[in-house]
């Protein structure tokens, strides 16, 4: 019964460390400019609009949804590029797994091409590579995909700016106002910190939090590496269930 | 009661991109074969209780021009004033009644959900709080996802006396929550969304 979440003044969330995420408006990424909010936030208690969010099964998630290298593949072939398992355990703040959560993930392809109508990058788009996938986290929390490792690439906001290798996930919780999307980086990637993006982040700890760590156990030999992301939610406070200090 | 201290931080946000279309709707973004339907896309049965709406909004950035490549999110309770759960990722397998809904913005920067009219839901002082859907907003410039409410503008009584509402305090803020009501068989909900300026949108820190 762990998962249960009552309103209440317990059982709310820890209020949010607004000053560890980026704030809405980061000159250095100018797309922020004309699309952040001006005025302060109103602050708001949880009531179960904010503590109950949506839930998914297993049932419906395909053998191959988190397998990008096979799950876009148009004749049979695998997509090009380094291969890659890329796994991790989703935890709240108390250091809890979050069990059956959705994570979603999507990326450019090996070449830093996206699959987008709007792209313009000359790197080439691979025909068997389509750039989303997901997957449901485990009891004990833990989710995992193969991909290939996506590339760098150029993106029009300073005259030569480059987004360094990331992949982009997205994930549920069991609260709407758990929700997070962010962005995972590769260990050792000197591009990380040339970045307008990961720059828009000024605790230096918390883009640490986005790199993701070769992993020499988890690789598949003569096959894949593994790099480890391990996603933190906002974790809640304790709550009493039927007499017991539930969570602890 | 005392509470232990979170042992933990959150992992921080970034921006989802021009591209978050991929990721979440990819049907929308013409990547067809890898999901049947884009998860979130139907969030109504033949089954599913209730008056059924649609709500249109159409998000705009500080300069006027709409935000065509957004990503948007609806979580609402049941006709009752329920949230329910749980659901599948693929909408096609879903209950009759999720409360969740995902949706892209078009080249017009609107977005719509078939829906129902949700019930009253009990706020923190147990009572009820006004019919609302909770609404969370990313995109490209969005450094972290914006979060907000739609109300409706025929609950004028109980939108009077809403917990949230109410914290509000220039009453001219609180109009860019309401959505305005266009009568027909399905009546439809349109909210304006201004990410900033003059009518910029109250967004939340929950």
């Amino acid at each position: 019964m762990s998962d249960i979440i009552l309103p209440g003044a317990d059982g709310v969330l820890y209020q949010r460390d607004r000053a560890w995420h980026p704030p809405a408006n980061t000159p250095g990424y100018k797309s922020t400019t004309f699309r952040a909010p001006r005025n302060a936030l109103l602050s708001l208690s949880g009531t179960a609009s904010e503590l109950t969010g949506p839930t998914f099964g297993h049932s419906a998630i395909n053998p191959l949804d988190n397998d990008l290298i096979r799950n876009y593949s148009q004749d049979g072939s695998e997509a090009i590029g380094q291969r890659l398992i890329v796994y991790g355990q989703v935890l709240d703040e108390n250091a809890r797994a979050v069990p059956n959560t959705l994570v979603e993930f999507w990326q450019a392809n090996a070449g830093g091409r996206y699959r987008h109508k709007k792209e313009a990058y000359l790197a080439p788009i691979d025909p068997n590579f389509g750039g989303c996938g997901r997957a449901v986290t485990d009891e004990n929390g833990f989710y995992s995909f193969r991909t290939v490792k996506p590339g760098a690439y150029p993106w029009p906001n300073g005259v030569n700016d480059w987004r360094p290798a990331h992949i982009h996930f997205s994930v549920f919780g069991h609260a709407f106002a758990q929700r997070l999307i962010t962005q995972m980086y590769f260990e050792g990637d000197p591009m990380i910190w040339q970045c307008p993006i990961v720059g828009s982040i000024a605790d230096k700890s918390a883009i640490d939090q986005l790199v993701a760590r070769l992993d020499r156990h988890n690789t598949t030999p003569m096959d894949a590496l593994a790099y480890r992301f391990d996603i933190v939610l906002r974790g809640r406070r304790s709550t009493m269930f039927e007499n017991k200090l539930e969570g602890n | 009661m005392l509470h232990p201290v979170p042992t933990l931080k959150e992992t921080p946000s970034q921006t989802a991109g021009p591209y978050v279309h991929i990721g979440l709707t990819p049907n929308f973004a013409e990547i067809k074969g890898v999901y049947d339907a884009d998860p979130g896309s139907t969030m109504l049965t033949p089954d599913t209780k209730g008056d059924r709406i649609t709500i249109v909004g159409k998000i705009f950035d500080g300069a006027g021009a709409p935000v065509n490549d957004a990503l948007v999110e609806l979580w609402q309770a049941d006709g009752d004033g329920s949230y329910v759960a749980p659901m599948a990722p693929n909408s096609n397998s879903a209950p009759a009644f999720t409360g969740w809904g995902r949706q892209p913005t078009n080249g017009d920067g609107v977005f719509s959900f078939e829906t129902i009219k949700p019930g009253p839901v009990p706020g923190p002082d147990g009572k009820p709080m006004a019919p609302h859907v909770n609404l969370w907003i990313v995109a490209r410039g969005i450094n972290i996802g914006l979060q907000t409410r739609l109300y409706f503008e025929d609950e004028a009584e109980a939108n009077g006396q809403d917990y949230v509402l109410n914290k509000i305090m220039d009453p001219r803020r609180r109009l860019t929550l309401i959505a305005r009501k266009e009568a027909g068989d399905v009546p439809r909900y349109v909210l304006e969304i201004n990410l900033q300026g003059d009518k910029e949108t109250v967004f939340f820190d929950m």
